[in-house]
């Protein structure tokens, strides 16, 4: 099962060596990994989705919880959350017919065309995971060039204590 | 990220220049650091200018190895920190088996290490190695120093994190430009981590359930490990015991928490456990973890461990609860205040029946070994160390068979009694713990059981116990085999010896060492060559006198045991199986 996991963790050269060394050690794999700045600049969120059953993900959330310099591990599978990721995906386009049924099909995700070659689109979506993994079937017919994921972000839907 | 400048400075007004190196100095010192193990070099000359002048005692080992050992030992022996120093590069590299040993077995250790300074890191200099990318994996924690404004804070912050919550080593790497450079910074009095809150305040309900499940239960066991003994709960767990009358089970880490010679004590479980402790965790109804990790080596198969029992965890780690055995309840704190709430909630009560039974157990399977004459069995070894030292000696061990000798034939009565690498089992381990220890603990009796095998892997720190006049007693069992793992050949592997003769070049299967020619090496000369007194001994009957006069010496002295090479260690639930199928001696 797939699990979104946000940390706080101190802005610190090392802590992300720290925690990713820390997952990948035990053999679990991270799917997805983002880490950014927050309000408080001496504070960075990460946000790790990691494919496991329970016990391997409560004890990955311990292992991390114990770290020095993590501040706060939320599961936010556990809770209600909203999850977005993005999307970067160059499609090949051979010509004006292929073009514009590309351009439909991505409307219809409320995808934009962001870049227009002679031989590809670069389309940029957004959506959570469920609406990417449609997006990525619907368009697997198409020749997919090449494909980037910002990673998932996720952040709650009632905020409990500030941090969510 | 650059941190906001401090301005702490003394209260006067008057702002003191230091050098990063004077500042690791006060902080040791400040930490109350009483002996240093170090090994100079390159990267740390500015901190060896400034030890010239330190009020601490500073030990030179023979390797870094050693150096992280000592330190170990020191603090298992007294509770303390235990500090070493060591350059950049092979220096720091040379810690890693030490670090992750003490990192396995939770003992709190502060190891300063030497970069090359902070404009060279990357370009491959010369002694440069990523200290905190390679000690990342085997420290609760690590520093690198990037501005010498930080490193009071620190120095201060790792003795925080080293010795709180479930203790553990932490390495502060230090640039040589950085010890160079000044600071008015100065050492803090509190230390306060936006993070890292060790303090957790144990659920008063959980009491209360356990202590209803100790109330309720009629066949309850205390399986204590090393936690009890890092959190400084042994009377605690005496009390408990007594109170309820628990029959009690102790880890290899848990060893000398609870009194051996009392009769709730069912000594050592798991692999290499006593049949009494195994039988009795397979019938409980009521298994109450203290401080222990439920090891593969105490539970085997996991699914046959203490399957009648209700098991409840006691962990100042959350993330060991209900890590590999199921855990009914779990209770997350410090052991002494989780105890000491613990204790008024349990009724004073008898379970007659119960500890009976395991009475009958303990009788019927103590820890035996056959006779053999004249010739040496390791297990009486151990038991004389045991009655000439009246039970007061600290044993410290190596990794192998007379590791476990050591912990089933000695009767250990205080905690700190026993030290020894549990987790991860670090041969070369015993001889420079022993020294550490004995540092340490100066009055008291120190003995180093070790091998033959893991003697050699650190040998070079003999010269140390001599150099400093140490009284200590190194006990070499001398089986001319790297004996746990031709037992295992023996057992597992039809007898296939591979690669585990020591000694001599085309001995025959278990001959006798003397009935072979020459010893390779000749540990009595190689003694002698270190400066420490060295004695053989062949026969049964010289084995106390002999002891007794090492222990009078007041020297550093060798003892090398002849024992018979065929002795193996018994009782053995093979790995991954369960109490069904234990042996209790050679079949």
């Amino acid at each position: 099962m797939k699990n979104i996991i946000n940390c706080l963790v101190e802005n610190e050269p090392g802590v992300l060596a720290r925690i990713v060394g820390l997952i990948s050690g035990r053999g679990y794999n991270i799917e997805t990994l983002n880490v950014g700045p927050t309000l408080d600049r001496q504070v960075s969120k990460m946000t790790i989705v990691v494919l496991g059953d329970e016990k391997i993900i409560e004890q990955v959330i311990h292992q991390v919880s114990k770290q020095v310099n993590v501040i706060e591990v939320v599961n936010m599978t556990k809770k209600r959350h909203l999850n977005r990721e993005m999307i970067l995906v160059r499609v090949a386009s051979k010509d004006h017919a292929a073009r514009i049924e590309i351009v439909d099909l991505a409307n219809l995700f409320d995808a934009s065309v962001i870049a227009v070659q002679e031989d590809s689109v670069t389309l940029q979506m957004v959506g959570d995971q469920e609406h990417i993994a449609d997006f990525l079937r619907l368009f697997t017919p198409y020749h997919i060039i090449d494909i980037s994921r910002s990673g998932v972000i996720a952040v709650g839907r009632e905020d409990v204590n500030g941090n969510g | 990220m650059k941190k906001e400048i401090k301005n702490k400075k003394f209260s006067d007004g008057e702002i003191a220049e230091r050098s990063g190196a004077q500042c690791v100095v006060d902080g040791l010192v400040k930490a109350g650091c009483d002996v240093l193990f170090g090994y100079p070099g390159g990267a740390v000359l500015d901190i060896f200018n400034c030890l010239y002048d330190a009020p601490f005692h500073f030990v030179l080992p023979r390797h870094e190895q050693g150096a992280v050992h000592m330190a170990d030992g020191y603090a298992r022996a007294t509770g303390k920190v235990g500090c070493c120093l060591v350059t950049s590069g092979p220096g720091a590299t040379n810690t890693i088996t030490g670090l992750a040993t003490a990192y396995m077995d939770g003992i709190p250790l502060v190891c300063i290490s030497g970069q090359v300074p902070l404009s060279m890191i990357g370009n491959d200099a010369f002694q440069e190695a990523d200290v905190v990318g390679i000690t990342r994996p085997v420290t609760k924690h690590n520093f690198l120093v990037r501005n010498v404004d930080d490193l009071p804070d620190i120095i201060a912050q790792a003795f925080y994190i080293a010795s709180t919550g479930k203790p553990g080593p932490v390495v502060i790497d230090i640039p040589k430009d950085i010890q160079r450079q000044t600071t008015t910074c100065i050492e803090p009095d509190t230390v306060e981590m936006r993070a890292y809150k060790p303090h957790v305040d144990f659920n008063p309900a959980e009491i209360e359930q356990l202590a209803a499940l100790i109330n309720g239960s009629h066949a309850p066991v205390l399986y204590v490990g090393g936690g009890a003994i890092a959190g400084d709960a042994a009377g605690e767990i005496t009390e408990l015991a007594r109170k309820a009358d628990i029959p009690v089970v102790t880890t290899l880490m848990g060893l000398g928490a609870f009194p051996e010679d009392d009769p709730l004590a069912l000594k050592m479980l798991g692999m290499h456990g006593s049949a009494a402790a195994n039988y009795a965790v397979d019938r409980c109804d009521l298994l109450i973890s203290a401080g222990a990790r439920f090891d593969d080596r105490v539970t085997g198969k996991i699914s046959e461990f203490a399957k009648r029992a209700a098991i409840v965890h006691i962990d100042i780690d959350r993330s060991s609860v209900g890590k590999s055995v199921r855990c009914d309840l779990g209770v997350v704190g410090y052991i002494k205040p989780v105890l000491q709430a613990l204790l008024p909630l349990v009724k004073q009560t008898k379970h007659s029946e119960w500890v009976e039974q395991t009475t009958r157990w303990k009788e019927r399977h103590p820890f035996s070994y056959p006779d053999k004459g004249e010739v040496i069995m390791p297990q009486y070894v151990v038991e004389q160390i045991c009655a000439v030292s009246n039970g007061k000696a600290t044993v410290v061990t190596d990794v192998g068979q007379h590791q476990m000798w050591a912990a089933q034939h000695y009767t250990y009565t205080r905690p700190r009694s026993f030290i020894s690498s549990g987790g991860l089992g670090t041969m070369g381990f015993g001889l420079p713990a022993a020294i550490g220890a004995k540092f340490g603990c100066p009055d008291d009796p120190v003995v180093c059981v070790t091998g033959d095998g893991g003697v050699q892997m650190n040998f070079q720190e003999l010269v140390v116990p001599v150099e400093h006049k140490l009284p200590l007693v190194i006990a070499i069992f001398n089986n001319g085999y790297l004996g746990m793992v031709r037992q295992w050949q023996e057992i597992f592997y039809s007898t296939r010896y591979s690669g585990v003769a020591l000694g001599q070049e085309g001995r025959l299967r278990m001959q006798r060492i003397e009935e072979a020619s020459g010893y390779l090496p000749d540990f009595i000369k190689l003694a002698d060559a270190h400066g420490a007194v060295a004695r053989r001994i062949f026969n049964k009957s010289e084995v106390t006198p002999a002891l007794q006069e090492a222990f009078e010496s007041g020297k550093t002295c060798v003892l090398e045991f002849i024992v018979d090479p065929e002795a193996n260690v018994f009782p053995m639930i093979p790995p991954g199986h369960d109490v069904s199928s234990m042996m209790l001696r050679s079949v």
